[in-house]
């Protein structure tokens, strides 16, 4: 079917092209972009596209695809690289050179390469949706083969093949291929949710300790700029001991996800392999179109789901969130709908709602536990966290990781403010940790944030009389909080610090608050101030 | 591609910058086209929008004096695009790249679009190798690397003219490599202009200039920085140029985005700017970059006034998101009478760890750096304790850092206009470190 172009505002084309669905992808115009309809009037529809429309003219021709905006779910989706329509970005440079022109295509998955398939069910067996049927090494991982359709397998075949060849077939004649597509803004089913358990370690001492996230939870990390989102984005990336990581460079920087790039293809993971065998990443950086801006996130989490639904655990991380919104609110202005606050569609805290509701532990249709975490930057105008954006995220988000601007001038760290990030995950994450990991876990963690809080309220009062005027033990605890800022919160990114198991992280903290234990106690019994403070050094030794 | 040009005079409305023609019947989005005045004069203008038989068009002109039945309009089938070659060197040209100073028109080597397409993130190659610019504020402590984009956060009153005509001076790329710097000027009063031709006429350095003057059309600065991308483009990634950027004043090319925007009627977001303002500003920062596979590299200094000092206006907040860093310009310093007037407290360089170290600049850097900051830090801290307490109430060690922070500034960030290379500026940095680690023991 093919219809005309009659207006085109920057993304927005109206077409006359009868018959067409909601949300279906269509191609526009004479490079054939591709776009995806938002709104059917009688006479015409509006057409979202995801590439510049710089250069197309009215009466362009526009043909329909019948078929959502979707991906393509397979194996080989892992250690590649991908635009926010799911193009691999080493296939578009191959075809174009350095620069993303119009009307490229490239699939998300690659035919070239060969698989081994080891059936999981026999001829004459019935085969629900969503059901794996076979499995295959990606990687180091057991790659789950699935098809969403239902039926009674007529055949299949053992061994090597590609993806364009299907590897068996159903009795009604379907046949069966080890790759599907799947719409991106449908959520991939489950049997049933269950509740997050299992702590997420990401080897940040502040996070671990202070505001642990579990496996199956949403964290946000809202930050104004330069308080180090992206560093810790990508410390949690690297570290985080998770199966499969998707990472989406929503509406970034390029040099950021070349940094990234390079980075990730030199570091290896706890176990010892190259990291981006277990990493996707999605790239959609600041100058890219907005339109694929706002459906990088879904492609993004549709394969996140994907490998989740093979029973892993899978960390979805996007940087930012902000920019996701922001492409929400230019898409809504240019369809001229009403504005709401801060010119912000109406729909953006259900939209959000929406999405971040797909992350949780599920039983999955093979019946085995799986688990898709968030971690999500927020980038709040002007460093104010009362914007709608923050505040919508805050809603449906279990942690959040406040990055202080005041901190962050001081070089300290990831500068995660310690008073005003919360984590709703405690509970079950210090259970954890008490049983496997130090005894003392809770009471530690319980110690330090009293003498953080104790330190806010001296630091006040050292204001106004100054350092001197202090009492002895409140010069001794602001002494020890300092320490314990400096050489336990604080972790640089760059060097071997970069990742803190948790065993270490007790014993540091321990440590530190033992000095303040005994200092406080040789404090009573007479010493001076200044001996106890020469260094923990003596003080573990006299204790 | 239509057979010829076609023309129409079919005006329905003119709306400040804007002009609506009515029964086209063939248009493309940013399609070029020429509009005849009735009093003769020749502009330039785009195609905005197109909606069934009526587009919209932006003017890079004044359309006063324009009417709608004596008006001539020319579609002209092809997007904005311009003539570079290696004799564009040395040229000074208008927003909308007509030369300005009186030589020929250059020979086209290439016709590229000003629009730019996206650099794939893949074929990107990480910045790592530092630019020098001469100032010891910058290169010692805010490190600027080869396709960074660093803007100068300033304000209204202060030295930004004279702090850009010192880094066009004095920048060049290490080892003296192939190093050019492409300067665009947005919105210039005549005193400046009169300053910028002066400093242009003794540039040591190769140059091209892009200049929109504060009377000519304010449309023409959506134009201008593009151009001035355009031309570093061609000369970094086809004939291998190490190029600088500089763009002053950002905030004069958002103020003409918001004429534009509120023209359309579009609905306004923060302060009037519209909604797109960040992705606007990320389509010109993010051309700033090196590849993978050939020499040569874009890097962008551009020079923003905060209005009212605010650094969480929108424009300086949006642009900080997409930029690397930022250099911060202060009041105080300035009127203390220190040249160029940088407060490296809230300054950051994002990409300078990868810049500098053995083989780039020197192994200890870093540390020295770090030092310095820490130092000039704590000195400016107790500043502030000074003035509450006095002088008297610090102690020994805490004066010594005071009177050190003030050596700093009066030593290391001012510094006239002289040009200091990185290693003076690390030996520099080792003396006053030196001194105080001296007069501590």
């Amino acid at each position: 079917m093919k219809g005309r172009i009659r207006s085109i505002t920057g993304a927005t084309v109206s077409v006359e092209l009868p018959g067409l669905q909601l949300n279906e992808r269509v191609l526009v115009g004479e490079n054939q972009l591709a776009g995806e309809v938002v709104r059917l009037e009688t006479d015409h529809a509006v057409v979202q596209v995801f590439e510049d429309t710089l250069g197309l003219a009215m009466h362009e021709p526009v043909s329909a695809s019948r078929s959502a905006l979707a991906v393509q779910l397979g194996p080989g989706l892992l250690g590649r690289v991908f635009d926010g329509l799911q193009r691999s970005l080493a296939d578009l440079q191959a075809q174009a050179g350095p620069w993303i022109d119009k009307g490229l295509r490239a699939s998300g998955l690659s035919v070239q390469r060969d698989w081994v398939l080891t059936p999981l069910k026999q001829p004459g067996e019935l085969l629900a949706a969503g059901e794996p049927f076979g499995s295959l090494a990606e990687g180091h991982l057991c790659h789950l083969v699935s098809s969403p359709v239902a039926g009674r397998i007529a055949r299949l075949s053992a061994g090597r093949f590609r993806l364009d060849q299907p590897v068996g077939a159903l009795t009604d004649g379907t046949p069966l291929l080890a790759w599907h597509p799947w719409p991106v803004r449908q959520p991939r089913p489950c049997r049933r949710k269950l509740t997050p358990t299992q702590p997420l370690v990401t080897g940040q001492r502040c996070l671990d300790f202070l505001f642990p996230l579990l496996k199956g939870g949403v964290a946000i990390v809202p930050g104004g700029f330069g308080t180090g989102k992206t560093v810790l984005e990508q410390a949690i990336a690297k570290f985080a001991d998770v199966d499969v990581v998707v990472y989406v460079g929503c509406g970034e920087r390029g040099n950021e996800m070349a940094g990234l790039l390079s980075e990730f293809a030199e570091l290896e993971d706890a176990a010892g392999r190259p990291l981006m065998e277990r990493t996707i990443l999605v790239a959609n950086t600041s100058n890219m179109p907005v339109v694929a801006r706002e459906s990088s996130i879904f492609t993004a989490l549709s394969m996140a789901e994907y490998y989740r639904d093979m029973g892993l655990d899978v960390l979805f991380l996007a940087d930012s969130i902000s920019r996701w919104a922001e492409a929400l609110r230019e898409i809504s202005a240019s369809l001229e709908e009403l504005p709401g606050e801060e010119g912000y569609p109406t729909y953006l805290a259900s939209r959000l709602a929406g999405f971040i509701e797909r992350a949780g532990v599920v039983e999955t249709l093979a019946g085995t536990p799986g688990s898709l975490s968030m971690v999500l930057a927020v980038s709040p105008p002007g460093a104010d966290f009362s914007e709608p954006v923050t505040q919508a995220c805050l809603r449906v988000a279990g942690a959040f990781y406040l990055l202080d601007t005041a901190l962050a001038q001081r070089r300290h760290f990831p500068a995660i403010n310690w008073a005003q990030s919360f984590s709703l995950y405690d509970e079950p994450a210090l259970e954890y940790f008490t049983q496997t990991v130090h005894p003392r876990w809770a009471e530690l963690r319980q110690h330090c944030r009293q003498l953080l809080l104790e330190e806010e309220a001296l630091r006040d009062v050292a204001e106004v009389v100054g350092k001197e005027g202090l009492q002895d033990r409140d010069r001794l605890l602001m002494q020890c909080s300092e320490q314990i800022r400096r050489d336990f919160l604080c972790q640089n990114s760059f060097t071997e610090d970069a990742f803190c198991p948790p065993s270490r992280t007790a014993t540091l903290i321990e440590e530190q608050l033992n000095f303040y234990r005994t200092g406080l106690q040789r404090l009573q019994d007479g010493e001076p101030l200044e001996t106890i403070l020469k260094g923990p050094a003596d003080a573990t030794g006299s204790a | 591609m239509r057979l010829a040009a076609h023309s129409y005079r079919t005006l329905a409305a003119i709306r400040g910058p804007l002009i609506f023609v009515d029964q086209v019947f063939a248009a493309r989005i940013g399609e070029q086209v020429s509009i005849l005045a009735p009093d003769g004069r020749r502009f330039s203008g785009e195609v905005l929008k197109i909606d069934r038989q009526q587009v919209l068009l932006q003017v890079y002109g004044e359309t006063a004096g324009l009417s709608l039945d004596q008006t001539c309009i020319t579609f002209e089938d092809s997007v904005k695009r311009v003539p570079v070659s290696l004799d564009c060197l040395g040229r000074i040209y208008s927003g909308s790249f007509e030369p300005i100073d009186d030589r020929p028109e250059v020979v086209a080597e290439h016709w590229p679009a000003v629009s730019g397409a996206p650099m794939n993130p893949l074929a990107r190659h990480y910045p790592r190798e530092l630019i020098e610019t001469g100032l010891s504020a910058i290169d010692g402590l805010n490190t600027l690397v080869k396709g960074q984009k660093l803007p100068i956060f300033s304000c209204a009153g202060l030295p930004a003219g004279q702090l850009v005509a010192r880094i066009l001076q004095h920048a060049r790329a290490p080892g003296g490599g192939p190093f050019v710097v492409v300067f665009a000027a947005l919105g210039l009063t005549h005193n400046e202009y009169e300053f910028f031709r002066a400093t242009l006429a003794d540039l040591e350095t190769q140059f091209v200039a892009i200049i929109n003057l504060a009377n000519e059309a304010a449309v023409e600065r959506l134009l201008a920085p593009r151009c001035a991308l355009t031309v570093a483009e061609y000369l970094a990634f086809v004939h291998g140029y190490d190029v600088l950027v500089v763009v002053a004043d950002m905030l004069n090319y958002c103020d003409a985005l918001r004429e534009v925007a509120t023209a359309r009627e579009e609905l306004p977001g923060r302060r009037g700017y519209p909604g797109y303002l960040y992705s606007d500003l990320a389509s010109l920062y993010e051309r700033a970059g090196r590849l993978r596979d050939r020499p040569g590299s874009v890097t962008m200094l551009p020079l923003l006034t905060m209005p009212d000092d605010d650094i969480t206006h929108p424009v300086p907040d949006l642009t900080g998101y997409i930029t690397e860093g930022q250099l911060v310009l202060s009041r105080e310093l300035h009127q203390r009478g220190i040249f160029p007037p940088i407060d490296v407290l809230p300054s950051l360089s994002r990409l300078m760890q990868h810049g500098i170290g053995t083989g780039r600049t020197r192994a200890d850097h870093r540390q020295l750096a770090d030092r310095l900051y820490r130092t000039y830090a704590k000195g400016r801290e107790l500043r502030r304790l000074a003035a509450v307490v006095g002088q008297e109430g610090l102690l020994e060690e805490d004066r010594r850092l005071l009177r050190l922070a003030e050596r700093i500034e009066q030593e290391y960030i001012h510094q006239g206009s002289d040009r200091r290379s990185i290693t003076a500026t690390l030996d520099l940095i080792g003396k006053l470190l030196q001194v105080s680690r001296e007069s501590t023991g």
